[in-house]
């Protein structure tokens, strides 16, 4: 049959223009096409990594920021509760250190009491002491004007001795 | 597009067909005029035949054809170029410079000289001989090598203009325009066909030739689909051609491993490597035959369905006293076709794929590296399940 017989002038023509095609385009443009398609690819490709990498590298600060975060906060209430604590501290040292002071003050001034108190009673005694030889000489050098009276008052005092 | 506005397209194409019909209906004329009768197996081997001129179309007495240059080599006369419009025009052949084109008057004129009957019948019309009978090699511009040229210069046009748009536009731009349509394929023929079956490291190296192949059969398989247009991609010299390129592809890049499986297929009984070196060098064989046959018979296929459709036009018209069943049935017809060159239009793009990948699985064969071997029975598996489908 007419159409299962190749014809030789069109199998010759259509390996040659076949094989023209093929490396003109081979060329022209198959390579540079697959060339620039590779490098675009490629390109992409380490695009697409560098973002990613970027993107961990984030992460990572993100993860460090927020340990950063964290310690400022623990070191925060940290500094916070030492405050409170050396707060606390002073406050009960002022506090004892002013009772001890106003203790101090009030053993002094019981102390100066007293010791006013013994010194006023050492005149007052003195005084009534002078006041009593004063009064008793008055007495004696009326009462004893007599050689009698002289003589009962000795042995009345010499009684009083005794009975010290 | 909504589906009442695709409805609206069709109908009017359909009514353009129908308005168009006369001019064909002229066609059928003529042809009546000859034989009485439409003749459609002579006008669908007309359409698909290769021709030394180009018909476009025929209006009454008026035939729009290209005559196209006729090169000749006969080894006794040697070279001689000239136009085919010396032949005279259709149904009023000669001779010229000792040549005749076959046509069936030049048939009934051999017949009647005395020729063998056997002899005359194997002469394929619309082939050159001479009028001495003796041998002639015919390597004329016909209207498939024109077409062909025509593809080639689009395609070279083509893709040197979207190589120039990639140089130009740089690297990381995204593709636009005709580059935008192309890359998607390539990266296709590179992802899809030649990757999973070359391999990641030797694809490279194939990809020219894979790209080439896809390209060539697809836009010589579209410029098919054209009213007018030559059945290129339908004609067994052309994919023979494309066949064999592949097939020596195939062939000069066999490795070691692949030519000891074919010829000595280790772990075989002697026996039955008999049988089975034999058969494994047939289907070396076949494989080219397949990919030759496979894209030819498709493609001619689709054009003949579709003529044949056209032909029942002109058909139904002869039947009865007027060309009322004709138009009738013409609408019927106008729908076919349109579905067909649809059909065709998918076709043309899966065969070129095909004839592609089946390149590309028959090189990968032809370049695998060792790594399977019969297991223990002696059984070899198969190399791949492309093989299996072929």
């Amino acid at each position: 049959m007419g159409l299962l017989t190749p014809e030789l002038g069109l199998f010759v023509w259509t390996l040659i223009a076949f094989l023209v095609v093929l490396v003109i385009l081979r060329k022209a443009a198959w390579k540079p096409i697959l060339k620039m398609l590779n490098e675009r690819e490629t390109g992409i490709a380490e695009s697409i990594a560098a973002a990613d990498r970027v993107k961990k590298e984030m992460s990572v600060m993100q993860a460090e920021n927020e340990k950063l975060m964290a310690q400022a906060r623990e070191e925060r209430s940290q500094m916070l509760k030492e405050a409170k604590e050396t707060k606390d501290r002073i406050v009960t040292e002022a506090k004892e250190q002013a009772k001890a002071e106003a203790n101090k003050i009030i053993v002094d001034a019981q102390q100066q009491i007293q010791q006013q108190k013994l010194a006023a009673m050492t005149e007052v005694k003195n005084e009534i002491g002078n006041l009593a030889v004063e009064v008793a000489e008055k007495i004696i050098r009326k009462q004893l004007s007599s050689a009698d009276a002289q003589n009962s008052y000795a042995s009345l005092l010499a009684e009083e001795i005794k009975l010290n | 597009m909504s589906f009442k506005r695709i409805f609206s397209f069709f109908l009017l194409v359909l009514t353009l067909s129908v308005a168009s019909l006369p001019a064909f209906a002229n066609e059928g004329a003529k042809e009546a005029k000859e034989g009485e009768k439409f003749n459609a197996s002579e006008v669908i081997f007309g359409h698909i035949s290769d021709a030394h001129e180009w018909h476009f179309f025929t209006a009454g007495d008026f035939h729009a054809t290209l005559p196209l240059p006729v090169i000749l080599y006969s080894p006794t006369k040697g070279l001689s170029v000239f136009s085919s419009s010396a032949f005279g025009h259709e149904g009023h052949r000669e001779e010229h410079e000792g040549y005749r084109l076959v046509d069936e008057d030049y048939k009934k004129e051999l017949n009647s000289k005395g020729m063998g009957e056997a002899d005359v019948k194997a002469m394929k019309v619309g082939s050159v001989v001479a009028a001495d009978g003796s041998k002639v090699y015919d390597f004329s511009i016909t209207k498939n090598v024109l077409s062909m040229f025509l593809s080639v210069i689009l395609l070279i046009l083509i893709m040197t203009s979207v190589a120039k748009k990639y140089k130009k536009n740089g690297v990381m731009t995204a593709p636009s325009g005709f580059q935008n349509a192309i890359e998607p394929i390539l990266v296709f023929v590179r992802d899809e066909v030649a990757k999973p079956n070359l391999g990641t490291k030797k694809y490279a190296r194939f990809m020219p030739l894979l790209l080439t192949v896809f390209f060539f059969i697809w836009i010589n398989n579209l410029l098919g689909l054209f009213p007018a247009g030559a059945n290129l991609t339908g004609n067994i010299a052309v994919t023979g051609c494309l066949a064999l390129v592949s097939f020596l592809v195939m062939v000069f890049n066999g490795n070691k491993h692949f030519w000891g499986h074919l010829l000595n297929p280790p772990g075989v009984p002697i026996g039955v490597k008999l049988i089975l070196v034999p058969i494994e060098i047939i289907s070396l064989f076949i494989k080219p035959i397949a990919l030759m046959i496979r894209l030819f018979a498709n493609i001619l296929a689709g054009h003949i369905i579709i003529l044949s459709i056209v032909s029942i036009i002109f058909i139904f018209g002869k039947m009865g006293a007027n060309p009322g069943g004709g138009f009738g049935f013409s609408i019927i017809s106008v729908a076919f076709s349109i579905f067909m060159f649809c059909l065709e239009l998918l076709v043309g793009a899966i065969q070129a794929f095909i004839f592609t990948n089946l390149t590309a699985v028959f090189i990968g064969q032809a370049i695998e590296e060792g790594h399977h071997h019969a297991d223990e029975n002696g059984f070899d598996h198969a190399h791949s399940n492309e093989e299996i489908i072929l």
